[in-house]
């Protein structure tokens, strides 16, 4: 049984793995660097989403707090701190993880109240952010433009980093006592706690865990583009994104995610560059379908004939 | 006497403005199978709702003993040795092995597989379905995996709310059967149920009355008590 186990954590592993490697050679041989990192960290933020969607059953649409919340502790830090972009890189993730601690009591709410409230906290911290009269400190609506720590390739590298150290956490929460624990929180979090299971302790693990990903996306991000305004960073479709391409995928496994962001960012590079006009219509489409017929993502197709997706 | 596993004593609770418990206590010795019987609406679920700390006593002290846990979370007295069985007790999103993982998640691993074996060994349906869902399986096919699963962490006791709920008579023999073997084993049990049959478990019976304690004593006592034995038994 426990050579079962662990086959499948190292099946889980090789699939980070490939990912990952795939992820870097496309750099050399693909010229739109851009749309590369766009990937990376879609990537990296759905499998975020997914830590705290997938495995307590939170739905957070103000995800995008998170992630701008590490975009502007990045930036705050290199340019009031003058660090290198290593070390704000740490004001990004710490940025982030304030940022869940206060808004820790969220957790008491469930289902949409929770998901309503997360992405008001997210528009309060935008409309901190962007508020003129702080222009001294964040520059207000008008951008940060962080010039002297361009480095475009660097930042690809760590970014994705940051996508192979997350994928592990997924692979280790879908492998661990820990990871279960999660999930029987989501389940049912009174029959979690009468488990002995802590529920307060799992859920606050899986949020901070959670919101750190999408600091550091949010931190690297602002590296890698170095000029941007807050309407980039707090830009609530980055949430809905992250959102829709983990549903699509479906949550808890490894793969949904992966196939959601490649398969659904994939048509929309895809068709926003081949037939802009039809666009929106297929996307919306392809979405609506997905709903009606594939409610728990594409994975489903297999997990509902008792088939384990990594 | 024994050492005592559970004290639950004046202990007053309810939902919002509504009273349930009126003073109700119940103790439980090592080794001991205590049935707590109750009709509908008597606020059996309610009383172990308190002692396992899913519902604040406004009122009285649970001891786990020698702990006072009355102010305890539920994970907390779970760790410190209770199991708790109820209707709701499976994840149905999690297959029959991880079920029986959580549930004896906070044990060391290996003394968990040994466990875990054992317990395959006392529920062989469980054992040919290791890789079904929870959601995937019957009321029947729930019930054991649920007692399965409080089971997982080797409790010092037992808690169980109803767990003939639901099911054929069938499945309560083969319940009771289960249950009855960990009662030679030693395990130390509480169980509230309006199904006479369990009492053939019991080593001590209480009876609850709209929220109090009625009646303590022996399955004999009981049946010797002739408003008692036409309440729970039917019969003149």
């Amino acid at each position: 049984m426990r050579s079962s186990r662990a086959r499948r954590a190292l099946l889980d592993a090789a699939i980070a793995a490939i990912v990952v490697a795939g992820m870097a050679i496309a750099r050399g041989v693909y010229s739109n660097e851009l749309m590369l990192f766009n990937f990376i960290m879609f990537l990296t933020l759905s499998q975020g989403l997914n830590i705290i969607y997938g495995f307590t059953g939170y739905l957070p649409f103000g995800y995008v707090g998170f992630f701008g919340a590490g975009a502007y502790g990045f930036a705050l830090a290199v340019m009031h701190l003058h660090l290198p972009a290593l070390a704000a890189m740490g004001c990004a993730g710490l940025a982030a993880l304030v940022l869940s601690v206060i808004l820790l009591p969220l957790l008491r709410l469930s289902g949409a109240y929770f998901a309503i409230a997360s992405m008001a906290a997210a528009q309060a911290l935008y409309e901190v952010i962007a508020n003129p009269d702080l222009e001294t400190v964040t520059k207000g609506p008008y951008g940060v433009s962080l010039a002297g720590v361009f480095a475009p390739a660097a930042s690809y590298y760590l970014a994705l980093a940051i996508l192979a150290a997350t994928l592990l956490v997924v692979v280790w929460l879908r492998n661990s006592r820990f990871g279960m624990s999660l999930q029987a929180i989501r389940d049912d979090s009174v029959s979690a706690s009468m488990a002995g299971i802590s529920v307060v302790r799992g859920r606050t693990v899986a949020w901070t865990l959670s919101a750190l990903i999408a600091g550091l996306v949010g931190g690297v991000f602002a590296w890698h583009i170095s000029v941007f305004y807050p309407d980039t960073a707090f830009d609530l479709s980055v949430s809905i994104f992250a959102t829709v391409f983990l549903l699509f995928g479906g949550a808890t496994t490894l793969v949904g995610p992966l196939l959601g962001v490649f398969i659904l960012y994939g048509v929309y590079n895809v068709i926003g560059i081949a037939v802009p006009q039809y666009f929106q219509f297929t996307y919306g489409a392809l979405i609506v379908l997905l709903v009606l017929f594939l409610p728990n993502g594409l994975v489903s197709l297999l997990t509902s004939r008792g088939i384990r997706v990594p | 006497m024994a050492e005592t596993v559970l004290r639950a004593e004046g202990i007053e609770a309810g939902y919002g403005r509504v009273q349930v418990l009126w003073g109700a206590g119940v103790t439980v010795r090592a080794k001991e199978s205590v049935v707590l019987l109750g009709t509908n609406g008597a606020g059996k679920t309610t009383l172990l709702k308190v002692i396992v700390g899913l519902l604040p006593a406004w009122k009285g002290h649970v001891f786990l003993d020698p702990d006072e846990v009355t102010t305890w979370r539920t994970d907390r007295r779970v760790r410190r040795g209770l199991a708790y069985m109820s209707e709701i007790g499976v994840f149905p999103g999690l297959t029959i092995e991880e079920n029986l993982r959580v549930g004896g998640q906070f044990i060391e691993k290996s003394a968990l597989k040994s466990r875990m074996d054992e317990l395959y060994g006392y529920f062989p349906d469980l054992a040919e379905r290791r890789s079904t869902l929870g959601g995937a399986l019957s009321g029947g096919q729930r019930k054991m995996l649920g007692i399965a699963k409080a089971l997982a962490s080797s409790p010092k006791l037992l808690v169980m709310d109803e767990p003939s709920a639901g099911l054929s008579p069938l499945f309560v023999s083969q319940v009771i059967q289960v249950l009855s073997k960990f009662r030679e084993q030693g395990l130390a049990m509480l169980i509230a149920e309006q199904n006479v049959a369990f009492l053939d478990l019991a080593d001590r019976v209480f009876t609850l009355e709209g929220g109090r304690i009625r009646f303590e004593g022996s399955v004999a006592e009981l049946e010797a008590d002739d408003s008692l034995h036409k309440a729970y038994f039917g019969l003149s």
